[in-house]
C-alpha cells in the first residue's frame, strides 16, 4: 500500500520541498499543491521503469557531502591560483584511467557530478563493460595518487550509500 | 531599492559576497580564454558554477531574508539545478572533443594533450 502510493520516496520528498520553495510560502494552498506534485509525479516515473533509489547509510551521505564541500573549496583555490599564473612552468595536465568497482547507475551519476563540478577534474568517459573511467586532470602530479584519492574518498562512501 | 531598510553590516556582507562570487566567475572566464587546449579550458568555468555560484546564492538569500523579513531560501534551488545540470553539458563537450580527437587525428588520449 505504502509502496503503491510512494514508489520513489526520495523523489516525492524532493518534489515536495521544491514546490514549497517555488511557491515561497508554507500556507495551506502551497502545501496542497506540493502534496499533489509529490504524489502524482512519481506515478509518471513508473512508465520510465526507473529503479528506486535506496539509501543505505544516511551517515555516509553527510560525510560525503562534507568531503565534497571541502574538496570543492580547496580545488577552487587551486584552479584560481593556476589561472592567475602561479606555477606556470611545471604544471602538466593530462588524462588518467581510474578502474572503478562501482556499478550502481545512480552512484556513478553522483560520482560524475562530483568529479565534474569540482574544478580541476573532468569526467570524460566511462566504459561500463570494463568499469574503466577516463578522467582529465588539470594539475596532474601523480597518477596513482589521484586514483587512490578517488577510490578511497568518494568511491568507498558511494558504495556504502548505494550498494 | 531606496525603501529597503537593510542594516549596514548586512549591506556590506551582501555586497562583498556578491562581488566575490562575480570575481570568481570572471576568473573562470579569464581561464577559459587563457588556457591552451580544449580539455584545460573546460575546467575553468566550473569556478563560477561552484563556489562563485554559491557565494552569489548566499548573498541573495541574505538580502531577501532581510528585505522580506522571513527565511525562504528559494535561491537554493538555483544552486541545486546548476550543480546537477552543468556537468551534463561539460561531459557532453568533453566527449565530443574526445570523439573528434580519435576520429580526425587518430590521437591516443592517454598520451596526454599538454
Amino acid at each position: 500500500m505504502i509502496r503503491a502510493l510512494f514508489p520513489h520516496p526520495v523523489l516525492a520528498l524532493g518534489l515536495f520541498a521544491t514546490s514549497l520553495l517555488m511557491s515561497g510560502s508554507v500556507e495551506p494552498p502551497s502545501i496542497a499543491l506540493a502534496a499533489v506534485l509529490a504524489l502524482a509525479t512519481p506515478q509518471v516515473m513508473r512508465a520510465l521503469d526507473a529503479q528506486t533509489i535506496r539509501i543505505r547509510s544516511p551517515k555516509a551521505v553527510l560525510s560525503l557531502a562534507g568531503l565534497v564541500l571541502v574538496d570543492v573549496l580547496r580545488s577552487n583555490w587551486a584552479v584560481s591560483a593556476i589561472i592567475l599564473g602561479r606555477r606556470k612552468q611545471q604544471r602538466r595536465s593530462g588524462f588518467i584511467h581510474v578502474p572503478l568497482d562501482l556499478k550502481d547507475r545512480y552512484a556513478l551519476a553522483v560520482l560524475a557530478v562530483i568529479l565534474t563540478a569540482t574544478p580541476g577534474t573532468l569526467w570524460v568517459e566511462y566504459d561500463s563493460a570494463t568499469g574503466r573511467l577516463l578522467l582529465h586532470v588539470l594539475d596532474l602530479i601523480e597518477e596513482d595518487e589521484w586514483v587512490h584519492l578517488i577510490k578511497t574518498r568518494y568511491e568507498r562512501r558511494l558504495m556504502e550509500i548505494f550498494e | 531599492m531606496t525603501s529597503v531598510d537593510l542594516p549596514a553590516w548586512a549591506a556590506v556582507a551582501v555586497g562583498l559576497l556578491a562581488l566575490a562570487g562575480a570575481g570568481l566567475s570572471f576568473l573562470g572566464a579569464v581561464g577559459l580564454c587563457s588556457f591552451r587546449t580544449f580539455y584545460e579550458r573546460v575546467h575553468a568555468p566550473t569556478l563560477g558554477a561552484t563556489l562563485g555560484m554559491a557565494l552569489i546564492v548566499v548573498a541573495s538569500v541574505l538580502f531577501f531574508t532581510f528585505v522580506e523579513g522571513r527565511f525562504m531560501p528559494r535561491e537554493l534551488l538555483i544552486g541545486v539545478f546548476l550543480t546537477v545540470t552543468t556537468p551534463v553539458t561539460l561531459i557532453l563537450l568533453a566527449r565530443a572533443a574526445l570523439f573528434r580527437d580519435r576520429t580526425e587525428r587518430g590521437r591516443d588520449e592517454t598520451a596526454g594533450d599538454a
